[in-house]
């Protein structure tokens, strides 16, 4: 087997990192290649390098044996290299037919797309609604859409950046039937991820990653999880430790009373008829893939959005639906929204500032309008140590901290204001293994310290460690509760993909 | 892979030091392009740099002329700062000085044809001034948080709506009988108007309103919740939403203060330099405001220095029509330059520029 | 009402109405593209003066429009450096060009306030407006080249990523908006009045940008806003002709409180607005990250 693709002393860099630190790998021909690496490590750098979409510092990629320097998507389309986004990069407004018409560089008549479309459709198992506006669409669909439109260009190689973060279990058992059969086609797939089951599961050959750096490039067969594990991170992570308080039998402290909201909006998920329950010292998941209601759920558990049916949501027995963010944190009620730049924190303004942005009633930030300096400064570097946060000081930019360390601050900002109930959603997305440890280490903490914690993820091995109950939202609805220790995860995908 | 051709690279965080700089670099630019302009009309560029720059302040009346004028621009470019900050575009500041210098003005009319007189007069005229300018801010404001509607156009409408009520007002109900059929009021009395600082100059009472004003505002920015909500809510509404502070309040609050700034401007210049209402009661003082606040980077010291440099090119180019003969005009045109340019120069805050892969400029 | 008052009133309405058409077209097709470009007063009253000493000067018609047009190319190029290259707010750009626009008009402008000059048929103008909106309306809905365009208004970053240039495709926009701005303050100072005065153009520019929000980004409901507003301010001018005393100044008016008026009623449809205006309006595009 002959290399496809041939990366040579590739370099990269940001201001204030170095994402690309002198990359060399090869990648055969006809093979599913992994790159293999935590959140930050470069890997979509590397392939945002290799689609076009970014240009590289230094170094040269061969594709072929031929020198491969593009400078846009386009031109590295018709070399044959095509990319299935995380983040799709569709036009939510537009149908199916005009996104994949806008993925085709020559012009095309609709009748004939349609044809090639049925047919790699079939080919493939890749079905799709032609005429549907993508913001209809579930992640699911959303992923096919992106998948056939690349197809369409009969490509050599297929990038694909995570493809199963947004997938139920068994959607990604379909996708790799897909995959196996763009294999026996002849074409290579170049997979990105950090899950170290799909490596095992699907690839010939695993390129790890750390820091920007390549650790190795090994057969896959001859790797098992843990080995992975430790070339991945480079150094054995603590258990977590997860000795919880019993909370079965201790009070219901905040619920949620057949929530029902119609919005009318195509682009939001109407909530159906929600009712759950958290005790104290409980830590409650939501569990479900993104775009199902969650973002709703969280706006209206925040108090961002208000709603006029004030029992609907209740704390200690008292109606709050009615109540905004700030009523709701003198109730003791910490939020931690799943953006943390720009939502639960401004990447412009100082570490210092961005204390002030949630004011519990204990604080002495200000007298009378007038902001007290010294009281915020004492609490920020209180966060700073005892969260573990890597910053220059204080008066740091929160834009400059890595997604770990901000996302530390942030939830060291409402965990410190000893809240009785924390709403948090994506805890850890997108941050590093060691700070994602460090943050479910603090939840379980605080919820033994009797605090009621709900937890909105589409992580599901996230809601499985650090959970005692999940329910799964899906269009709206949410399922009963099931004990996470009785869980199996066929249910839970079943569950997600609106098996109820 | 080598490229000539300058490159722009992210910084990750704002430079606190470009952003003092940018505007520096704009008004030497503006300079820069204002001489080869002058050239372009056959002028000598020093000359006519000194006769646009220089020879206006070199008296202590030319000084005077000029704090007369940065007073209005001043005031109201920190209202606009109130609102800019929080990312409301209240482009309607001229209406609201005129609805403040008709508020203003009518009562101080009134009290002067009913011959009233006292200490306490010209606090009303002044009161009322700021009530018709925040009234008229109100108006989008309202229509802002109420229905949607975008603030931009709503304001800017209503400039031209005030320039049609005043029109009205002096040429009909308002005309002086004694006035030779002019279409303008009867003088104010002497207790509605603005005291003078000085015996012989224009200086007027409102520099002193202007320096107070930018000082409150000054502490509100810098030192208070308020200052720090409009901070908030201008770089991020989700941040804000997420604090938990009131959006619609902030936006009527920042137009209210807008308005009533913007109508003590007005008030301030019929009852100040002009002593009645007519038709041209400003040279656009509402909208220069914009660039005054931009170019003072929305800080009330800032503004200061910018609202002195745009009175500047209002005093050069009224110099520049009697010397060099060319339209007054030109101050518009230099005050569009120096808006361009800054904002041309803002990149440097955000963004780096390499011109090859070796030299990276550190700004 | 006898049928020669109706064809004159329609006569008046069409010819006022032509040059709402042409900026309000420019504007939406930048607009489509995801930028906002305030600047649209400015361009127009540049368009007028250029287009007024051009035709003094050469007394060629075809000049006339070509300089006035390209007044308006080199005042959007300006504009689209700025914020496409310098990234600078959309916003405040904008309006630094409706203000330098103001400014530098009636600099140029000063000796000619009052020159008389021969104008020329609205009548071409007004057949050219209507196949625009048609030519218009065609390209962004009919043609890959004008699905490029709004998508490119709809989504940046995925545009980028499917390998279309962003840049060059909102800089060939804001020209096109610019060329037509000019285009209608050219009409107006050659055609229309046809006379070069001091801030002629009078608020239409931003009427022109209320008409595109009143039209959800749509140019055949741009070209009917066009018109209702047309007809609305002529209508109540002719009100006066009927006797109804109302000072001149209120009549005046009309147009700028029916734009308000406009406004809100369309704003307030808060779900249509958000889901017709271009998802990346004013929003800044680096390529670099």
């Amino acid at each position: 087997m002959n290399n496809i693709i041939e990366i040579k002393k590739l370099s990269k860099s940001f201001p204030g990192t170095l994402a690309n630190d002198n990359i060399s790998f090869n990648i055969k021909n006809n093979s599913v290649h992994a790159i293999l690496g935590e959140n930050g490590a470069g890997k979509s750098t590397l392939v945002k390098i290799l689609y076009g979409i970014l240009e590289p510092d230094n170094g040269t990629i061969l594709l072929n044996n031929k020198n491969f320097a593009v400078k846009s998507p386009s031109e590295s389309r018709n070399l044959g290299i095509g990319m299935v986004f995380q983040h799709f990069s569709l036009f939510d407004s537009l149908t199916v037919a005009e996104n994949l018409v806008l993925g085709l560089d020559e012009n095309i008549s609709f009748s004939k797309l349609k044809e090639q479309v049925e047919s790699i459709s079939l080919k493939y198992e890749l079905p799709l609604d032609y005429d549907a506006p993508i913001t209809n669409l579930s992640a699911g669909e959303k992923q096919r859409v992106e998948i056939v439109r690349i197809l369409l260009q009969n490509p050599k190689v297929l990038i694909m950046d995570e493809p199963t973060s947004v997938l139920t279990p068994q959607e990604v058992d379909k996708l790799f039937v897909t995959l196996r059969k763009l294999i026996n086609d002849d074409k290579t797939i170049l997979y990105i991820t950090h899950k170290l089951e799909e490596v095992k599961k699907i690839c010939d050959e695993v390129t790890i990653m750390r820091n920007g750096k390549i650790i190795e490039t090994c057969n896959a067969k001859n790797e098992d999880v843990k080995s992975l594990a430790s070339k991945m991170l480079g150094k054995k992570l603590p258990e977590i430790e997860k000795s919880k308080i019993n909370s079965d039998n201790k009070k219901t402290v905040f619920e949620v009373n057949n929530l029902d909201l119609k919005y009318n909006d195509p682009f939001l998920v109407d909530l159906n008829n929600i009712s759950f329950k958290v005790r104290e010292g409980e830590i409650f998941g939501i569990a479900g893939i993104a775009g199902n209601g969650q973002s709703e759920i969280m706006n209206i558990l925040t108090g961002e959005e208000i709603i006029k049916k004030k029992s609907a949501i209740k704390c200690f027995g008292t109606d709050i639906g009615n109540l905004g963010p700030k009523k709701r944190r003198e109730m003791s009620i910490a939020f931690v929204p799943e953006d943390r730049l720009g939502h639960s924190a401004i990447p412009q303004l100082s570490l210092l500032d961005n204390v002030l942005l949630s004011q519990f009633k204990g604080n002495q930030f200000s007298k009378f309008g007038v902001i007290n300096k010294n009281e915020i400064k004492e609490k920020t570097i209180e966060i700073i140590k005892n969260f573990n946060v890597v910053t220059t000081g204080y008066n740091s930019f929160a834009g400059s901290l890595s997604g770990g360390n901000l996302q530390k601050f942030v939830i060291g900002r409402e965990i410190l204001s000893n809240p009785k109930i924390l709403i948090i959603s994506h805890p850890t997305w997108g941050i590093d293994a060691g700070a994602e440890l460090f943050i479910r280490q603090s939840l379980i903490n605080l919820a033994k310290k009797g605090t009621a914690i709900i937890v909105i993820s589409q992580d599901i091995d996230e809601l499985l460690e650090i959970t005692d109950r999940i329910s799964v939202i899906y269009k709206g609805n949410l399922s009963d509760p099931l004990d996470t220790k009785n869980i199996s995860l066929e249910k839970l995908g079943l569950l997600m993909g609106g098996k109820f | 892979m080598k490229s000539y051709l300058p490159k722009i690279i992210s910084r990750g965080h704002p430079s606190t030091i470009m952003s003092y700089w940018a505007p520096v670099i704009a008004i030497f630019l503006t300079l820069l392009t204002g001489s080869i302009i002058f050239s372009f009309m056959g002028f000598n560029p020093l000359f006519a740099l000194h006769t646009f720059f220089i020879s206006p302040i070199s008296t202590s009346y030319g000084i005077s002329e000029l704090f007369l004028k940065a007073t209005p621009l001043a005031l109201i470019g920190v209202g606009l700062a109130f609102c800019f900050k929080n990312n409301i575009y209240n482009i309607g500041a001229e209406g609201q000085l005129t609805m403040g210098a008709i508020f203003g003005g009518g009562i101080g009319i009134l009290f002067s044809s009913l011959d009233v007189n006292g200490f306490w007069v010209l606090p009303i005229v002044i009161l009322f001034g700021a009530i018709g300018g925040a009234f008229w801010a109100l108006i989008p404001a309202i229509l802002k948080i109420k229905f949607n509607t975008n603030e931009i156009l709503t304001s800017l409408m209503l400039v031209y709506i005030a320039a049609l009520i005043l029109d009205y007002l002096v040429v009909g109900p308002w005309r002086d009988p004694q006035g030779y059929s002019f279409p303008k009021t009867r003088p104010f009395n002497e207790s509605s108007r603005m005291p003078l600082l000085f015996e012989g100059l224009r200086i007027h009472f409102g520099l002193i309103l202007t320096i107070i004003s930018i000082l409150v505002s000054w502490f509100i920015f810098s030192k208070t919740i308020l200052g720090y909500q409009l901070k908030v809510s201008g770089l991020s509404p989700k941040a804000s939403k997420f604090a938990g502070f009131s959006q619609n309040s902030l936006v009527v609050l920042t137009f209210i203060i807008c308005g009533s700034f913007a109508g003590i401007a007005g008030v301030g210049e019929v009852t100040g330099p002009i002593g009645l209402i007519y038709r041209d009661i400003s040279p656009n003082y509402g909208f220069t405001a914009i660039i005054v606040a931009f170019l003072g980077r929305l800080h009330p010291i800032g503004i200061i220095f910018s609202s002195l440099i745009i009175a500047l090119t209002y005093l050069g180019a009224e110099d520049a029509q009697l010397f060099m003969q060319v339209p007054q005009a030109v101050g518009f045109v230099f005050q569009g330059l120096v808006l361009f340019y800054l904002l041309g120069a803002d990149l440097l805050i955000n963004y780096k520029i390499t011109f090859n892969k070796k030299e990276i400029y550190e700004f | 009402m006898n049928f020669d008052l109706i064809i004159s009133i329609i006569n008046i309405v069409l010819i006022a109405t032509t040059p709402l058409v042409f900026a309000s077209m420019g504007e939406l097709i930048t607009e489509k593209s995801g930028v906002l470009n305030l600047g649209v007063e400015g361009m127009m009253l540049v368009g007028a003066v250029t287009a007024f000493v051009t035709l003094v000067i050469t007394e060629n018609y075809f000049l006339t429009f070509l300089i006035g047009t390209l007044s308006g190319v080199i005042m959007a190029s300006l504009f689209a450096f700025l914020v496409l290259i310098l990234m600078s707010n959309q916003v405040a750009t904008g309006l630094a060009l409706t203000i330098f626009g103001i400014g530098l008009s009636s600099m140029i402008g000063k000796k000619y306030i009052g020159t008389p000059i021969v104008g020329v048929s609205p009548y071409y103008f007004i057949v050219f407006s209507f196949i625009l909106v048609f030519l218009i309306s065609y390209f962004l809905y009919k043609t890959k080249s004008g699905l490029i365009l709004r998508a490119v208004g709809e989504s940046h970053t995925s545009a980028h990523a499917q390998g279309y240039n962003v840049i060059k495709i909102r800089f060939l926009s804001i020209i096109f908006g610019g060329a037509m701005c000019a285009l209608a303050g050219s009409y107006m100072s050659i055609a229309y009045a046809p006379m070069w005065q001091e801030n002629m153009v009078a608020g239409r520019g931003w009427i022109a940008l209320a008409l595109v929000v009143f039209a959800t980004w749509k140019p055949g409901r741009a070209l009917l806003g066009a018109y209702i507003f047309g007809s609305v301010s002529i209508l109540q001018m002719n009100l006066q002709g009927f006797g109804v005393r109302i000072p001149a100044q209120f009549f005046v008016m009309a147009p700028y409180l029916a734009t308000i008026i406009v406004l809100v009623i369309i704003s307030n449809d808060r779900l249509r607005i958000k889901l017709s205006a271009p998802a990346c309006l004013t929003l800044p595009f680096f390529k670099g990250r």
